[in-house]
């Protein structure tokens, strides 16, 4: 039963912005949410690079349905419902791998790389109204690509992936743009843990700034004992080492866009990456300079970013570049799935040092992700009080013009809920 | 003890057995003693077990200097993830000396740890230990410590916010 009210009150009159923690622990939320959410948006399905010669493939879980992301033989990428045509059985049990061919189990139906299926042991026990150029794999209704970035969508309706991503493509471009070619891969090695929280906990914490001098404070000491300087300047209302702001990029998307404090492997040095790398720190720079000028290079390496793509794709472009997704399993249960993004033509070192850079703060053994993981947990353990304490407040910053949303506040949060909340309650969503 | 092919298991385990246990009573500034001055701590990711750090996104790659800030940080009362700490019991076995160069030797083992937090069981890390010791006068120094996980991914154990 979809509700008709709103999740949130939104009093722009006196500033007021407040969430109905319903949200978080509801399962007919969550139902509400596979059909108006999951089943409506763009939802990140993989990274070219991630197939690069004809035959492979990588098996996930995509808004809740089991797929196969694959590179047929003529080069083509492709995704396919990981179910058989017949009886339903996945074909493919392996997480990635190369192959001309799926093959079911159960029957030995078996599917090419194009998804077309290939062969029925036993086909003369059909009559001719069996047709097997009628029983390919199914593919999501839509699948394109952004760049490399691939999305699959569930709505034949829906708009196209550019459509969608509008701004968003902007913040794309200046992670694309660390690549003198243009070309960005996934490196191997995945990062894959679940947190005991609702989702939507991990996309308010992927871009919610206001946390981390409480939340993260190890890793600030660690930061400084490490010769950064992370004191926040005088100016009044910073908390942050330096300035950050929160930007809407329509649709339900938006971003940290920070002055970098916290190194960059492209191409800000701090004292972790050692002296040693300074002159190739200076030279991927004098790079970005004479490829981009020098504004833009100091756009894409000066500046940091935690992007997030409506509803469920963050992109860490900070202390390295992360993509990021997760999906629900259960309203108090979210599985994420981490990769890391470098530019195809990097060298060794360079690739070392992000590599690198990328565990001295995220992942399940970085100096900061396991806290946030934390705090996700609390909040949802805490949230077992929603009926006696029903609202979450989110109304940082709400006096201030939108040209003057700071990270720290909570302007970017509101941008997500207030799409999430459209989304869950209009009209049609209902039926 | 100073010639690592003269090293018997025996002497391995009374090293592993001591090191588990002062890794289970987090008593790490201990533990850092039993650190080579070259030492490196590794968890490779579970899908990419024999993958190098300096080309696959690990779980964890410390050198000396990042496992001594690391001791640091788990020992803060602001490292939320393990404040108040986890209770830690840890099981070595099937210790095997698998070769011995110079002063090293090679060992590797099996290990279950068991990890409880916040009053709930969470779960179990199983996996092989690979270690490269340096053998000294006064003992066994740690050179190189990596953490085979055998599990397919992290999932409900979440994160390694302890020394694993």
């Amino acid at each position: 039963m979809t509700r008709q009210g709103s999740y949130v009150v939104d009093d722009q009159e006196k500033g007021i912005f407040l969430l109905d923690r319903i949200v978080h622990v509801s399962e007919d939320v969550l139902r509400d949410e596979m059909k108006n959410i999951f089943s409506k948006c763009w939802i990140y399905v993989g990274h070219s690079s991630e197939l690069k010669k004809p035959g492979d493939f990588q098996t996930r879980k995509v808004a809740g349905r089991p797929v196969i992301f694959a590179r047929d033989q003529k080069g083509q990428i492709r995704c396919f419902f990981n179910t058989c045509r017949h009886r339903g059985a996945i074909v493919c049990t392996e997480r990635h791998g190369n192959t001309r061919r799926f093959f079911c189990v159960y029957h030995g139906w078996s599917y090419n790389n194009d998804g077309a299926l290939a062969r029925v042991p036993g086909e003369e026990a059909y009559t001719e109204a069996f047709d097997k150029s009628t029983l390919g794999m199914k593919s999501p209704a839509k699948f394109e690509n952004y760049r490399d970035f691939w999305f699959l969508n569930l709505d034949p309706n829906a708009p196209s992936l550019k459509d969608y991503l509008g701004r968003a493509t902007e913040y794309l471009d200046l992670v694309v743009e660390q690549s003198p070619s243009g070309q960005m891969e996934v490196l191997q090695g995945t990062q894959e843990y679940d947190v005991a929280g609702n989702w939507k906990l991990m996309v308010e914490n992927s871009v919610d700034d206001y946390h981390l001098p409480s939340t993260h404070s190890t890793w600030l000491n660690y930061m400084a004992n490490s010769g950064v300087k992370v004191e926040p300047p005088k100016e009044a209302g910073l908390l942050l080492p330096t300035k950050g702001y929160a930007v809407d990029l329509g649709n339900g998307h938006f971003t940290t866009d920070n002055v970098n404090f916290r190194g960059r492997p492209v191409a800000k040095w701090i004292p972790i990456y050692g002296e040693d790398s300074k002159q190739e720190i200076d030279d991927i720079r004098a790079e970005l300079v004479e490829r981009l000028g020098p504004e833009r290079a100091a756009r894409v390496a000066d500046t940091n970013r935690n992007l997030v793509i409506f509803p469920n794709l963050v992109i860490n472009d900070g202390s390295s570049v992360t993509i990021r997704a997760f999906y629900p399993e259960g309203v108090d249960k979210m599985h994420v799935v981490a990769w890391a993004l470098g530019p195809v033509e990097e060298s060794e070192s360079a690739r070392a040092r992000r590599l690198d850079a990328f565990l001295t703060f995220y992942g399940p053994g970085g100096f900061a992700t396991p806290d946030d993981v934390e705090a996700l947990e609390m909040v949802q353990k805490g949230l077992a009080n929603w009926q006696e304490d029903r609202w979450s407040e989110m109304s940082r910053g709400m006096g201030r013009s939108e040209e003057e949303q700071l990270n720290s506040d909570e302007f970017h949060l509101r941008l997500f809920w207030r799409k999430w909340n459209e989304m869950m309650t209009k009209e049609e969503a209902s039926s | 003890m100073t010639k690592a092919s003269h090293i018997t298991r025996a002497q391995v385990e009374d090293f592993l057995f001591m090191e588990a246990d002062l890794l289970d009573n987090w008593e790490l500034n201990e533990w850092e003693k039993l650190l080579a001055d070259d030492a490196c701590y590794y968890i490779p990711p579970n899908d990419k077990l024999d993958g190098s750090h300096k080309d696959t996104l690990f779980i964890i790659a410390d050198d000396r200097e990042r496992l001594h800030q690391r001791i640091i940080r788990v020992l803060d009362p602001n490292c939320h993830a393990e404040h108040p700490k986890s209770r830690l019991s840890r099981v070595i076995s099937n210790v095997r000396i698998l070769s011995t160069e110079g002063d090293l030797v090679h060992i590797s083992a099996n290990f279950i740890c068991h990890r409880y937090r916040r009053y709930e069981r969470l779960g179990e890390y199983v996996g092989k230990m690979l270690y490269t010791l340096r053998v000294t006068g006064d003992g066994f120094l740690i050179k190189e410590r990596r953490v085979l996980l055998k599990s397919h991914e992290l999932g409900s154990l979440g994160s390694v916010s302890f020394i694993l």
